[in-house]
């Protein structure tokens, strides 16, 4: 039987307050990983091998790939980022790679600077739903 | 030997685990700061051994290849003191590992030559990073500045200079 949302929200929840040292209370679904919750780079190398651990059941791994979670290594390739700003290219492959993101208000300005204002506790959640469906 | 807080490797389970002592000696200039009259081994010195352990595990598995720097210290306590004379022991092990870092976890322990037995004292949990892999696309020295002679040394006196790479300052 497939995990139930409140399931993933309390693992996730766990996995954040463990990772970044917040209060379980702060961890709201609107709260973004690093503006709110402070999280700096290493943390997020934390927060994906938390969830591993917190996800993976005796019968299914849960393996998550470099670049599945955050956008890495994409922002250096030029035709997906010029001057500062994602291309239309990029945000077809954000969109594409990174579903469990909500980009709608990250794509009025489309300034890389602000890409890691859409990294949510939401985002988390539905990222580990669609994971463990798939 | 400066700012080495590990005397010995006691153990070694390539890419899983590293065991190593340290002995807790009065001749250590910081135990008369710390305190005067009253020395006892400060806790951040034993976070640091317990790095420097954690840290060896991590390098040895890329044959010391990766500049591996510590990059978090997600949890640590200490709940008893360590006093001159007592030895303490760094058990670490590798959680997960991938190109982009490591996180580690383990226990430091006491012992007390009275009565000869090993006391867990405290838990840590850490990350290190490939500083190589960095996300922020840093570019550092090509040299492995992080395992230096020191390093090498402890590693050939606990009869482990098998797992260093040929030229462990290059790439």
């Amino acid at each position: 039987m497939p995990m139930a949302r409140p399931e993933i929200e309390s693992g996730v929840r766990e996995v954040l307050c463990d990772a970044l040292g917040v209060d379980a209370d702060d961890v709201v679904p609107a709260a973004r990983i690093k503006s709110d919750l402070g999280a700096e780079s290493i943390d997020y190398l934390d927060i994906m091998f938390r969830l591993e651990k917190r996800f993976t059941t005796p019968d299914r791994p849960f393996k998550i790939a470099q670049g599945e979670l955050f956008p890495e290594n994409m922002l250096s390739d030029p035709t997906l980022v010029e001057n500062g700003k994602v291309t239309d290219k990029g945000m077809t492959v954000l969109k594409e790679r990174m579903p469990h993101v909500d980009f709608s208000t990250f794509e009025k300005d489309r300034n890389v600077a602000n890409l890691s204002e859409t990294f949510t506790v939401k985002s988390l959640i539905e990222f580990v739903e669609r994971k463990l469906k798939a | 030997m400066r700012w080495m807080w590990i005397d010995a490797v006691t153990a070694f389970e390539p890419g899983h685990r590293m065991v190593a002592v340290k002995n807790v000696s009065l001749a250590e200039d910081h135990l008369h700061q710390h305190f005067p009259g009253r020395p006892i081994m400060p806790g951040s010195l034993m976070i640091e051994g317990f790095a420097q352990t954690a840290g060896i595990l991590v390098g040895a598995t890329e044959g010391f290849r990766e500049k591996v720097i510590l990059a978090k210290i997600a949890r640590a306590t200490i709940e008893q003191d360590v006093v001159p004379g007592q030895c303490i022991r760094y058990d670490a092990s590798i959680e997960r590992i991938d190109s982009a870092g490591a996180s580690t976890r383990g226990t430091i322990e006491r012992m007390d030559h009275r009565d000869g037995a090993w006391v867990r004292i405290g838990e840590v949990e850490m990350m290190f990073s490939h500083i190589d892999q960095n996300r922020a696309g840093v570019a550092f020295p090509e040299e492995n500045f992080v395992f230096g002679e020191n390093f090498r040394a402890i590693l050939q006196a606990s009869g482990l200079d098998r797992f260093l790479a040929k030229e462990p300052h290059g790439r």
